[in-house]
């Protein structure tokens, strides 16, 4: 049976491989007779893979494609273009029937907690609903099992028949995360999962994230546009700027070294919690707004925002994502030769990388 | 004389299910070019701290005592007309969601004259010269042509440049911040903070800045409140609280906070939620999600008093300060650590 081989799948393996993919909404005019008039370029060349048992963090701006790419990944938006590997098998252009049984292996985690609860649905109907669909066992044992959830997100079990609205912010998101923990998922996109919760609750919600993952070897993908927050639960990073990669390392790697002048300018402008150590630096400030992605820049897309923009090249010929060794790609001509940098420091771009290397079809981890 | 002096402040709304008590006993002064952090999490009473001095709580159902003195008159008792003639000229407001604080169906050019002719008697001509000048000043391109613009016409960064070119168009002597770069990306937030930095060095203009993230208040402001429950747990310079922070639950955000520099494989969590301010517990409010609590604390309400070494440095915990300071040293140097090494 194939999910028996599925099974068999061993930690260090890939899980999801993610080729080429782009997601184009159309922009319409007209009533009755629409015609397409452009479109907005949300995800636009998307590669990576994701071994089990990793995280990978994707940071971006809102805007860069981030949320749109994740909902691609769990097939709830189809790609216009591209294609996604879940456990070796294209599931890009699977029908809804044939979706059905993989949506038992990938699952999601919202961002607002208050919005994605059915606040007329007791909790453990919520969590139950899963189970019901896949038509996992009788209803005793549904319960059984909500009930052995709830204390595995450190809710007390007999929550089961209350609302939602008696919970609090952060037993709200533990619910979401119990919900998608139900039909005992190999990965879960967790999209800004604690981006509406206070401090002292999103480290809960952090701390279960992880203890979860060791106890159930599970997968993330972790869309979240705080860099801390990216940096504590990631084994690997993405950066995203107007639906292209810009950058994949691994954690360390990323924080440490980055390439791309992007990721130096979203590093610099986090706000230190160290009065010292803050007033020491002097933040990159990228000026100007997010291009829209209808109409995006020539060539890189960053180049008209970017400190080490150099005219009649950046402009002119796309980076390739040059490979940095170990995994770590850039989209960059000129990418950074050290980290930290001044701010008067990084408009100096040094030599252009030489004789790049042939595009890699899929960056590897 | 200070520019703003508030005392013992107090403000409770009374509700379907009883009186919350939203405000219990702030009191802090702030002088001219000054800026002054407000830390503390959603429901700590931060912002209603200063939409009491605003004025701008609904009246029927509010019940503020204390004083906020402003330039020696208590903002309090002042009249609705009087209240009216100091906000949006001596004391002006950034609001968290730009989107929301504009109105949507004026273009902002009207908007931004309104604001001055509130205050001014000038010409309409005048008071558009004054709106574009803000608009440049904070750094909108093309202000000439965007000051006919509608508030759906800007991104997110450029609306709340618009707000705060309405809040200084009438050169306030205060700024009353409320989560102003929350609802923004890291990159706007830098742009956001570093214009504010900026203006108040040419403006000369206090800031009374109000957030939930560390990392902020830590590059910003010069004194730091935090609240929690509706109270002042922690009140210092900016270096004393992140040098020596004297509060378990400041400890507790300070451990909570993932950060850049620092490798944790866990967070230090605060156990629990924020209580009810309908039913407050006994004693020290934070005491149920403490983990230094003592038998005392579930008793007796700690006062704000000042650490034996710094009288500037105020704290409400009734640990004892060689524990607190042992407490601190070891957050910092599990915080530090790799700072120093990198």
């Amino acid at each position: 049976m194939e999910t028996a081989i599925q099974r068999n799948v061993v930690k260090g393996d890939e899980l999801l491989v993610v080729e080429d993919v782009k997601k184009y909404f159309p922009i319409t005019r007209g009533i009755i007779f629409q015609k397409q008039v452009g479109s907005v370029m949300a995800v636009d060349g998307v590669n990576f893979t994701i071994k089990q048992g990793e995280t990978l963090g994707i940071v971006g701006e809102s805007g860069c494609g981030k949320s749109t790419l994740a909902r691609c990944i769990v097939r709830l938006l189809d790609t216009t273009d591209g294609k996604i590997t879940f456990e070796g098998r294209d599931i890009t252009k699977l029908s809804r029937a044939a979706m059905r049984p993989i949506r038992r292996e990938m699952t999601m985690i919202f961002q607002d907690p208050y919005a994605s609860l059915n606040p007329r649905k007791r909790v453990g109907f919520i969590i139950g609903e899963p189970l019901e669909v896949h038509k996992l066992g009788t209803p005793a044992e549904v319960k059984s099992r909500v009930q052995e959830l709830l204390e595995v997100v450190g809710l007390n079990p007999e929550h089961y028949n209350r609302f939602p609205h008696e919970f609090s912010g952060g037993q709200r998101q533990r619910i979401g995360v119990a919900r998608a923990l139900a039909v005992n998922p190999k990965l879960i996109v967790c999209d800004e999962p604690v981006s509406a919760l206070d401090v002292s609750v999103q480290a809960q919600i952090l701390n279960l994230l992880k203890d979860l993952q060791d106890d159930f070897g599970l997968t993330y993908i972790f869309i979240a546009h705080d860099l801390n927050v990216v940096r504590h639960i990631s084994d690997r990073v993405l950066v995203m700027y107007l639906g292209k990669v810009v950058e994949i390392a691994t954690r360390d790697m990323l924080y440490r070294e980055p390439k791309h002048p992007y990721t130096g300018a979203l590093l610099s402008a986090v706000p230190i919690a160290n009065p010292e150590l803050g007033r020491k630096r002097e933040p990159i400030v990228l000026e100007g707004d997010v291009p829209s992605p209808v109409n995006p820049p020539s060539a890189c897309h960053f180049h008209p925002r970017c400190p080490r923009f150099v005219e009649g090249h950046c402009d002119v010929d796309e980076p390739p994502l040059y490979s940095f060794g170990n995994g770590h790609v850039a989209a960059c001509h000129y990418p950074l030769e050290r980290w930290p940098m001044g701010a008067d420091e990084i408009r100096r771009a040094g030599a252009p990388v030489q004789a790049p290397p042939p595009r890699e079809e899929v960056p590897a981890g | 004389m200070a520019l703003l002096e508030v005392k013992d402040l107090r403000t409770s709304f009374q509700t379907e299910d009883g009186v919350v008590g939203a405000v219990d006993g702030v009191s802090f002064s702030i002088e001219k070019g000054q800026t002054l952090g407000i830390v503390g999490e959603s429901g700590s009473g931060k912002s209603v701290t200063c939409l009491t001095i605003m004025g701008l709580n609904p009246r029927r159902t509010t019940i503020s005592s204390g004083e906020a003195l402003w330039k020696g008159k208590n903002l309090l008792t002042a009249k609705p007309g009087e209240l009216r003639e100091i906000r949006g000229d001596d004391i002006s407001m950034i609001f968290q969601d730009p989107m929301t604080s504009l109105n949507p169906v004026h273009n902002i050019g009207k908007q931004l004259i309104e604001a001055v002719q509130l205050h001014r008697d000038v010409s309409v001509k005048v008071a558009r010269a004054r709106a574009l000048e803000l608009l440049k000043a904070v750094g909108i391109p093309h202000a000439e042509r965007r000051i006919d613009d509608y508030p759906h016409q800007f991104s997110g960064g450029m609306r709340q440049r618009v707000m705060i070119a309405m809040a200084l168009i009438n050169d306030p002597d205060l700024l009353i911040a409320d989560e102003p770069t929350t609802a923004l990306d890291v990159t706007t937030q830098a742009q956001i903070l570093n214009l504010m930095k900026r203006l108040q060095e040419d403006f000369g203009s206090a800031i009374l800045i109000i957030t939930h993230d560390l990392g902020v208040v830590a590059e910003t402001a010069d004194d730091v409140l935090v609240m929690y429950a509706a109270r002042v747990v922690e009140q210092t310079s900016v270096d004393q609280l992140f040098g020596r922070p004297q509060h378990p639950y400041t400890w507790g955000l300070m451990g909570s906070l993932p950060r850049l520099e620092t490798d944790v494989e866990r967070l230090t969590q605060i156990p629990g939620q924020p209580p009810s301010l309908l039913r407050p517990p006994a004693g020290c409010r934070f005491h149920p999600r403490c983990p230094h609590v003592m038998e005392i604390c579930k008793t007796t309400v700690p006062e704000l008093v000042p650490t034996q070494k710094d009288p500037e440095h105020l704290q409400a915990c009734h640990l004892d300060e060689e524990t607190k300071d042992r407490e601190a040293a070891k957050l910092l140097e599990a915080t530090m650590a790799a700072e120093v090494a990198s």
